[in-house]
């Protein structure tokens, strides 16, 4: 029994170090300098014949690639601000029209209430490319397209938030918000003494995990945008050639910086979001 | 006397007539209290629903007319639209591609995903920090990773390189068949941990006492998985698998990524013809395109909740 434990252990440690391979990658190659990087991956890059003379670790560490990219490069920085402004007016967004709506959902028994829930849930698993044409058509109506608008008003109106929130408001004990009114509370006073604080969880899961999405946010800015000073920070390295690499290690880790301090600060309630993502009606 | 009989006759019929209205009042009040209530949660979904309204439903439900239509003017069509776009050869190759990919990936990252949340379950709370690193590449974002599958995945990659340490020649990835496998890679990379929480949260639902009365009846790890474990993940895995299906759609941000518009032929999927298509504005084939993608994926969920509910009785 302890020895299958121990197998275990290896295996899976393994498999793990498999997993972070490419991130520690990224992270220990950006600390390298130009020529290390060009004698690493010359072969790759610049179609040296010759081997690959590859290595982890560089041998002489620096952070010139870091340097470079935020000093020289202002690329860099007007599409991570492009990020930046992009994203957070769409969790605000979310926030402010989602949990009123996911209280409703998941407080109140009314009539329609189901067929809502399946709607949120329906558009909440429908791929991005089947709502495209339509988006387009609304965006272009509206006259917002190639504006940062254009990204961020779909993204407010997605429905997972919605459906998320639900079920964690879902999840608070009736007795709870019950004897909130029995001492006095109206409806907003038990939202906002009750239900706000035991939904945090939701709201704070529901914040994760749309910030990983749109931090990684591809084909709505591809397809919405068309300026390339609008374009979000997950666009950039589609933008610059390899012959940058000595910079584009660091943006790899600069880019990645925000998702991974998140995930590690939040990863429990990453892993509740998921669950809750999954569970049924 | 008489004088007397009409007062008291007067202050009964005040008071009865006074109680009445009371009562009616209070009547009254609850319906419009209840009314209220009623009104409550709509007035709260209100503004989100209008916001879905105006930028995915009625959009959509345009999507829909106009899939009947012609291009220019408003020629009614019928099906010719979805006749063009199934005679298309590029829509032919990627959905078959689309296919075969959900068809390899699906299964094997549920497989996969189960088999870690397993023997991950056996480690318990120690194994966290292991859980972590499984579920670590949900949070990198496509545009970070994208250098090091070029890297890795290049002829004269890391990966070729590690093979060659085996004497194994192996293959330009990126411009031959090979593309297909990076693309499973790169899925399974990214989805195993949020699968595994999937898992896991099911396991965590089977009662440890089901498994104590089993063993002490004899059964072996293999017996137990079989009559305990998966007859009663069947519900996780309808879940995980759907939620797999709607991430599968999500891989073209790796695949464009590393391949951009026009990649080797084994990887064309419908997410690149669809964007191909929008960058020609190819209307009519875009609209019919997307209602037959929807109608798919619709029905294939109704199925599987059929199934479900099925399997259930």
């Amino acid at each position: 029994m302890r020895k299958k434990r121990i197998l275990i252990w290896i295996f899976l440690t393994a498999a793990v170090l498999v997993f972070l391979f490419p991130v520690i990658l990224l992270g220990v190659n950006s600390l390298m300098g130009q020529e290390e990087l060009t004698a690493s991956y010359g072969s790759i890059l610049y179609g040296n014949k010759g081997n690959l003379e590859w290595k982890l670790f560089p041998l002489y560490p620096t952070l010139r690639a870091y340097i470079q990219l935020l000093l020289d490069s202002p690329d860099f920085f007007v599409m991570f601000w492009n990020s930046v402004r992009q994203v957070f007016p769409i969790l605000f967004g979310q926030l402010l029209f989602g949990i009123p709506a996911a209280w409703a959902l998941g407080r109140y028994s009314f009539r329609g209430r189901r067929i809502l829930v399946y709607l949120y849930m329906i558009l909440m698993i429908l791929p991005f490319q089947v709502t495209m044409v339509s988006s387009y058509s609304v965006l272009s109506f509206f006259n917002i397209l190639d504006t940062h608008w254009a990204v961020i008003l779909p993204g407010v109106f997605s429905a997972l938030p919605v459906f998320l929130m639900t079920k964690f408001f879902q999840g608070i004990p009736d007795s709870l918000l019950e004897a909130a009114k029995v001492d006095g509370a109206g409806e907003i006073q038990a939202f906002f003494y009750v239900g706000l604080p035991l939904g945090l969880p939701g709201i704070i899961s529901s914040l994760i995990l749309n910030f990983l999405e749109y931090w990684n946010a591809i084909e709505p800015p591809m397809t919405f945008l068309k300026t390339k000073s609008k374009f979000p920070v997950s666009l950039y390295l589609s933008s610059i050639t390899l012959n940058d690499v000595g910079t584009s290690f660091a943006a790899s880790v600069l880019i990645m910086a925000p998702s991974v301090f998140l995930f590690a600060w939040g990863q429990s309630y990453l892993e509740q979001g998921i669950i809750a993502s999954g569970l049924k009606e | 006397m008489r004088r007397m009989r009409h007062r008291i006759w007067w202050t009964k019929w005040n008071c009865t007539w006074r109680n009445r209205r009371k009562q009616g009042s209070r009547k009254n009040c609850i319906k419009k209290q209840n009314k209220k209530k009623n009104l409550l949660p709509w007035l709260l979904l209100a503004p989100s629903l209008l916001g879905v309204g105006i930028f995915t439903l009625i959009p959509f439900a345009d999507v829909f007319r106009r899939s009947f239509q012609k291009a220019v003017g408003t020629g009614f069509v019928g099906l010719g639209n979805y006749r063009t776009v199934l005679d298309n050869q590029a829509f032919q190759l990627a959905a078959g591609n689309t296919g075969r990919f959900l068809f390899v990936c699906l299964p094997l990252l549920l497989g996969l995903s189960l088999f870690v949340a397993l023997l991950l379950e056996r480690l318990g709370r120690k194994g966290n920090l292991l859980k972590s690193g499984f579920l670590l590449p949900m949070a990198v974002p496509a545009a970070s990773v994208v250098l090091f599958w070029q890297l890795f995945f290049d002829r004269e990659g890391i990966l070729n390189h590690i093979l060659e340490i085996f004497h194994i020649q192996g293959p330009d990835y990126m411009n031959s068949s090979g593309a297909f496998g990076v693309l499973v890679a790169v899925y399974i990379w990214k989805n195993l941990g949020y699968d595994m929480i999937l898992w896991l949260s099911g396991l965590l639902g089977i009662p440890e006492s089901l498994y104590e009365a089993a063993r002490i009846d004899g059964a072996g790890e293999v017996q137990c998985f079989w009559f305990i474990t998966r007859p009663l993940l069947v519900q996780t895995a309808f879940l995980t698998g759907t939620l797999s299906l709607v991430n599968a759609f999500k891989v073209f941000r790796e695949a464009w990524m590393i391949a951009g518009n026009y990649p080797h032929d084994s990887i064309y999927m419908l997410q690149n013809l669809f964007n191909n298509w929008f960058t020609k504005l190819d209307m009519q084939k875009m609209t019919a395109g997307a209602v037959m993608l929807a109608a798919v994926l619709g029905i294939f969920l109704i199925l599987c909740q059929k199934a479900e509910e099925r399997w259930k009785q």
